[in-house]
C-alpha cells in the first residue's frame, strides 16, 4: 500500500509525447500561481486600502552592536512596490518557462518574502505600535523547532522504508517524560536527555508492529498515537493534575547567548539566542544533510528504502538498517517534544502537541525527504504560527481564525501546485522479508 | 487479513480484498466459516488482552492500590484486593454507562445507556464507512474531521436558517450536510487527480481550515446566535431535526436508521455495483486498473466524493441529532475515532458498523465511568488503540494466549503470500 506515493502518472504519458516532440510540454502552473497571487495581492494591499498611512518596522532589540533605525514607510507605496516586485518575479518565471530554463530555489524564495511583506505592510497600517522584525523571525525560529526535529525523524524513517505517522505520537511522549523527569530532578537539561528515551519506546512499538508482525505501517502510526494520547493524558489525569508540584513543574531551559555572534544585529537575536534544543537543531541538520547524502551510512539507508532486495544482496541487513533507523527517528522525535515542556518553560497538558506531529510529516513531504528542505518548510509554519501572534498582540484587520489557516492553505497550495508530484522513497511501507 | 478464503488463484497478488477472488462459497457456507474461523477468537481476545493491560494501568494510578503497594511484602492481600477492586469497579461501571445500567430503579433508566451507546455511536459508524472506501480504494484519507465540520455546517445552517415544512426540512438538510462533506472531501480528490498532491497532506490541512473556518462562521452575523457572544449558532428548528426513536426520554434519533442504512449502500456499493469494483481495483493496483481502461483520476474524485458526504452526515447526525444546534466542538474527535474504527472493520460496512458500536459504547460508558468511579475517561483511548493494535497483530496475540499454531497457520500462510 504505497499510499503516500503519488502514483507515476507522467511514466504513463511521457512515451506518446516522446514520440512526437523531443521536449516535455511545458507546465504552466508555476508561472499562473505567482501571476494571480501578485495580482490579487497588488489589488487588495496597494491599490484599493487608503492612502496616507503609515507602517514602522523595528529592527533593534537593544543588545546589538550597533542600532538599526526603526524603518518608517508609506504604507500604500511599500505595498505597490513591494507587490509590483512580485509581479515582476511572475513576469520572470513566465520568461524563463518559456525558455524551458531552470531557476534555483531563490525565485520562490523571493516572492514569498516580497509577498509577506506586502501583507505585513498593509496589516500594520496605522498603527502605533511598530511590527518588531527581530522578535516575529525568533520566535518563528523557537515554534518551527519541534516540527523540524519532528520531520526528521519521518524523514529518516521513510528513507529506511518504514512510515513513520507515530511521530505526534512520539513528540507527546517527548513533552510527557521531559516534564516529568525535569521536575522530578529540578534539572531542564536532565529532562532534555530523558525526551529521547520516550521517542525510542514508542518507536520500538512501531518497529515490534510493523517490522516484526508486518501491520501495515500507517495503521500503527495512527494507532500508536492514539495510544500515547491516551496513556499521557490518563497519567495526566490521575497523577500529575493533582500532584503539579510534585510531577509536573519543569524548570525551563536557560537561554543561552554565543558570545559576540548574539550581538550581530537582526542575525544575532533570531539565531543566536537561543536555548540548547535551538542549537542542537542546527547540529541534526547540518549533520544528516551530510550524513543522508554523502555518507555510507546515508547511501545504505537510502538503498534500503528503495531497493532493500538489491540492498540485500550486497550484503545488507535490510530490517536491522530499518530497525536502528526508526529508533534514531524516535529519539530525534522525543527530543523535539522536549519543546513543549522544558524548553517552553511550560507544564505538561493533555495533547499538548496539539497536531504538530501531522504538520512535521507534511513539512517532511514539502521538503521532499531532505533536511534542508524540511528545515525550511518547518520555518515557513513556525513563521506562519508565530505571524498570527505577533499581529494578534498589535491588532489587525483580518480576523484571527483566517490568519491561523493561512499556513494550511499554503501548504495545499505548495503541494498541489508548487510541489506536484513528489516521490517518496520507493519501497517505504512495504515490509522486507527474506 | 487471517480471513481469506484459501484461493489459489489469487495467492501471488498482495493485499487483494477477498471478495475480488473468483471462487466464492456460498454466502452461509462463508458466514459459517468465519464465525468459527480464528479471526473471531482473535477479536475477542484482542479485546480481552487491551481491557487486561488498561486495567494494569487502571490499578497503577488508584491511590488506595499505591498506599497498599508500600507495604506489599508485609501483607500481599491488601494490594491485590484493592487493586481487583480498582479495576472491577471501573469496568462494571463502563458496562453499565454503555450497555445495561442493572443498578437503576426503572427499565427506562436501565436501558437508557444502551441508546446512548447507539447515539454516540451513529457519527462514527457513518465516517468510519466512508473512510472505509478509501482505504480499500487505496486513499489515505485522514480528513473525515473537517468533512464531518464542514456537513454540520451545511446541514446546520439549512437547519436554522430556513422554515421548510415537515419531513422535506429536515431530509433538505440531511442532503446538505452529504454535499457540505462531500465538497470537503472532494477538493482533496480533485488535487489529487489533477495535480497528484498526496491526499494524506490535504486532508490533514482541510482538517485544520475547517476548524478555524467554523470558529470564523460562527462569529459572523449569518450563523452566531443573536445576543450571544458566544460561537454557537440559533438552536436548530423542531422541523429539521432527526425525531427521536424511541421517545423524548432517549437521545437516540433517526441518525441510527441512517447510519444502518448507510451501512447496507456501502455494502451495494463496494460488493456489488461496478463502481465499487472500479475502486477496489484501483486500490489494490492501480496501474493494472488503468490498463484495463478504468480511470483512475475520476475514481480518485468520486471515491472522496462519496466518503466526505458519509463523513458529512455523520455531521448531520451530531447538528440534527444529538447536539441540536452548531458549535465549535460539533465533531469532538469522531473523525480520528473514525480512522480507527473503520481500521478495525478492516475497512468493510459491517465490521465497520461493529467497530463503530464498540468505539460508542466505549465512549459512552467511558462518561459513566469518570463520573462514578473518578477513572479518567482517557484510559478509552488506551483501550481502543491497544484493540486496534493486537487485532492488526494476530501472531502477537495468539503467542501471548499460547494457543496453538494448528489455528495460526492460515494466517501465517497469507502473510507469507502477502510478502511474496
Amino acid at each position: 500500500m504505497s499510499i503516500v506515493t503519488a502514483p507515476p502518472q507522467g511514466a504513463a504519458a511521457d512515451p506518446s509525447t516522446l514520440r512526437t516532440s523531443p521536449l516535455a510540454p511545458i507546465s504552466w502552473r508555476a508561472p499562473i500561481i505567482y501571476g494571480v497571487l501578485a495580482l490579487l495581492t497588488f489589488v487588495a494591499f496597494g491599490v484599493l486600502p487608503a492612502g496616507g498611512r503609515f507602517t514602522t518596522f523595528t529592527f533593534s532589540t537593544g543588545t546589538d552592536l550597533f542600532a538599526i533605525a526603526p524603518v518608517r514607510v508609506p504604507s500604500k507605496s511599500a505595498a505597490i512596490a513591494l507587490t509590483l516586485i512580485a509581479l515582476a518575479v511572475a513576469v520572470l518565471s513566465f520568461v524563463t518557462t518559456r525558455l524551458r530554463r531552470r531557476i534555483g530555489p531563490w525565485l520562490p524564495a523571493l516572492f514569498g518574502v516580497v509577498e509577506v511583506a506586502a501583507l505585513l505592510t498593509w496589516a500594520v497600517a496605522g498603527k502605533s505600535n511598530p511590527l518588531p522584525v527581530t522578535g516575529l523571525l525568533a520566535g518563528s525560529l523557537f515554534l518551527a523547532t519541534p516540527l523540524v526535529f519532528g520531520s526528521l525523524s519521518g524523514l529518516l524513517c521513510e528513507r529506511s522504508g518504514i512510515i513513520n505517522i507515530a511521530i505526534e505520537g512520539q513528540l507527546l511522549a517527548g513533552a510527557f517524560l521531559a516534564a516529568v523527569v525535569g521536575t522530578l530532578t529540578q534539572n531542564a537539561y536532565v529532562g532534555l536527555i530523558a525526551a529521547p528515551i520516550a521517542g525510542v519506546l514508542v518507536a520500538l512499538l512501531l518497529i515490534l508492529f510493523s517490522i516484526r508482525y508486518r501491520v501495515d505501517q500507517i495503521i500503527v502510526g495512527v494507532v500508536l498515537n492514539v495510544l500515547v494520547v491516551g496513556v499521557t493524558s490518563y497519567l495526566f489525569s490521575t497523577v500529575m493534575k493533582d500532584n503539579a508540584a510534585t510531577w509536573n513543574s519543569p524548570p525551563r531551559l536557560a537561554t543561552l547567548s554565543i558570545p559576540i555572534l548574539a550581538k550581530i544585529p537582526i542575525l544575532g537575536p533570531v539565531l543566536f539566542q537561543q536555548n540548547v534544543l535551538v542549537y542542537l537543531m542546527y547540529v541534526v541538520v547540518a549533520v544528516l544533510q551530510i550524513m543522508l547524502f554523502r555518507s555510507r551510512w546515508g547511501l545504505r539507508m537510502r538503498s534500503v528504502g528503495e531497493h532493500p532486495l538489491a540492498a540485500d544482496t550486497v550484503g545488507i541487513k535490510v530490517n536491522r538498517t530499518r530497525i536502528r533507523n526508526t529508533m534514531l527517528g524516535g529519539a530525534v522525535a522525543g527530543l523535539g517534544g522536549a519543546f513543549f515542556t522544558v524548553a517552553a518553560g511550560l507544564a505538561f497538558g493533555k495533547e499538548m502537541t496539539g497536531g504538530k506531529g501531522y504538520i512535521a510529516l507534511a513539512a517532511m513531504i514539502l521538503g521532499r525527504w531532505s533536511p534542508k528542505g524540511a528545515l525550511a518548510a518547518a520555518l515557513l509554519f513556525g513563521f506562519s504560527d508565530n505571524l498570527q501572534v505577533v499581529l494578534g498582540i498589535i491588532g489587525t484587520p483580518i480576523p484571527s481564525q483566517i490568519m491561523l489557516m493561512t499556513p494550511y492553505a499554503v501548504t495545499i497550495f505548495a503541494v498541489a501546485g508548487l510541489v506536484g508530484r513528489v516521490r517518496a522513497p520507493a519501497s517505504e511501507g512495504i515490509p522486507y522479508v527474506k | 487479513m487471517s480471513d481469506n478464503a484459501p484461493a489459489p488463484a489469487a495467492a501471488p497478488v498482495p493485499a487483494v480484498p477477498p471478495s475480488a477472488e473468483p471462487p466464492e462459497p456460498s454466502r452461509g457456507e462463508t458466514l459459517l466459516r468465519e464465525m468459527l474461523s480464528s479471526s473471531w477468537v482473535v477479536t475477542t481476545l484482542a479485546i480481552v488482552l487491551a481491557l487486561v493491560i488498561s486495567g494494569v494501568l487502571i490499578a497503577a494510578a488508584d491511590s488506595t492500590v499505591q498506599s497498599t503497594a508500600t507495604y506489599l511484602f508485609a501483607r500481599p492481600s491488601d494490594f491485590f484486593s484493592a487493586a481487583w477492586h480498582a479495576v472491577t469497579s471501573a469496568y462494571v461501571a463502563l458496562f453499565q454507562g454503555s450497555i445495561l445500567d442493572t443498578g437503576a430503579p426503572t427499565f427506562v433508566r436501565a436501558i437508557k445507556p444502551l441508546t446512548e451507546t447507539m447515539t454516540v455511536s451513529v457519527p462514527i459508524i457513518l465516517a468510519g464507512l466512508g473512510l472505509g472506501i478509501g482505504f480499500r480504494a487505496g486513499m489515505f484519507n485522514i480528513g473525515a474531521q473537517g468533512q464531518i465540520i464542514l456537513g454540520a455546517v451545511f446541514g446546520g445552517y439549512i437547519g436554522f436558517a430556513f422554515d421548510l415544512p415537515v419531513g422535506l426540512h429536515v431530509l433538505l438538510a440531511a442532503i446538505g450536510a452529504a454535499i457540505g462533506g462531500g465538497l470537503w472531501a472532494g477538493i482533496a480528490g480533485f488535487l489529487k487527480a489533477r495535480t497528484g498532491a498526496n491526499e494524506v497532506i490535504v486532508t490533514i490541512m482541510l482538517n485544520n481550515i475547517a476548524v478555524y473556518l467554523i470558529g470564523y462562521l460562527l462569529t459572523t452575523s449569518a450563523f452566531q446566535r443573536p445576543g450571544s457572544n458566544n460561537p454557537i449558532s440559533p438552536p436548530i428548528k423542531a422541523t429539521a431535526l432527526y425525531p427521536h426513536l424511541l421517545g423524548s426520554q432517549f437521545r437516540l434519533h433517526a441518525g441510527f436508521l441512517v447510519a444502518i442504512a448507510a451501512t447496507v449502500f456501502v455494502w451495494w456499493l463496494m460488493d456489488r455495483s461496478t463502481i465499487g469494483f472500479r475502486f477496489r481495483a484501483v486500490g489494490a493496483n492501480s496501474k493494472a486498473a488503468r490498463t484495463a481502461g478504468i480511470s483512475v483520476n475520476t475514481n480518485y474524485i468520486w471515491v472522496m466524493v462519496i466518503a466526505g458526504a458519509l463523513a458529512g452526515l455523520a455531521g448531520s447526525a451530531q447538528v440534527l441529532g444529538t447536539e441540536k444546534v452548531l458549535s465549535i466542538d460539533v465533531a469532538a474527535s469522531f473523525g480520528f475515532d473514525a480512522i480507527t474504527v473503520a481500521l478495525l472493520g478492516r475497512s468493510k460496512p459491517l465490521g465497520t458498523f461493529l467497530a463503530g458500536l464498540l468505539f460508542g459504547a466505549l465512549r459512552a460508558g467511558g462518561f459513566a465511568m469518570q463520573a462514578r468511579t473518578g477513572t479518567p475517561i482517557d484510559i478509552v483511548l488506551v483501550v481502543q488503540s491497544l484493540i486496534v493494535l493486537f487485532i492488526a497483530a494476530p501472531p502477537l496475540v495468539r503467542s501471548v494466549f499460547r494457543l496453538s499454531s494448528g489455528s495460526s497457520r492460515r494466517s501465517t500462510r497469507s502473510v507469507k503470500e502477502a510478502a511474496a
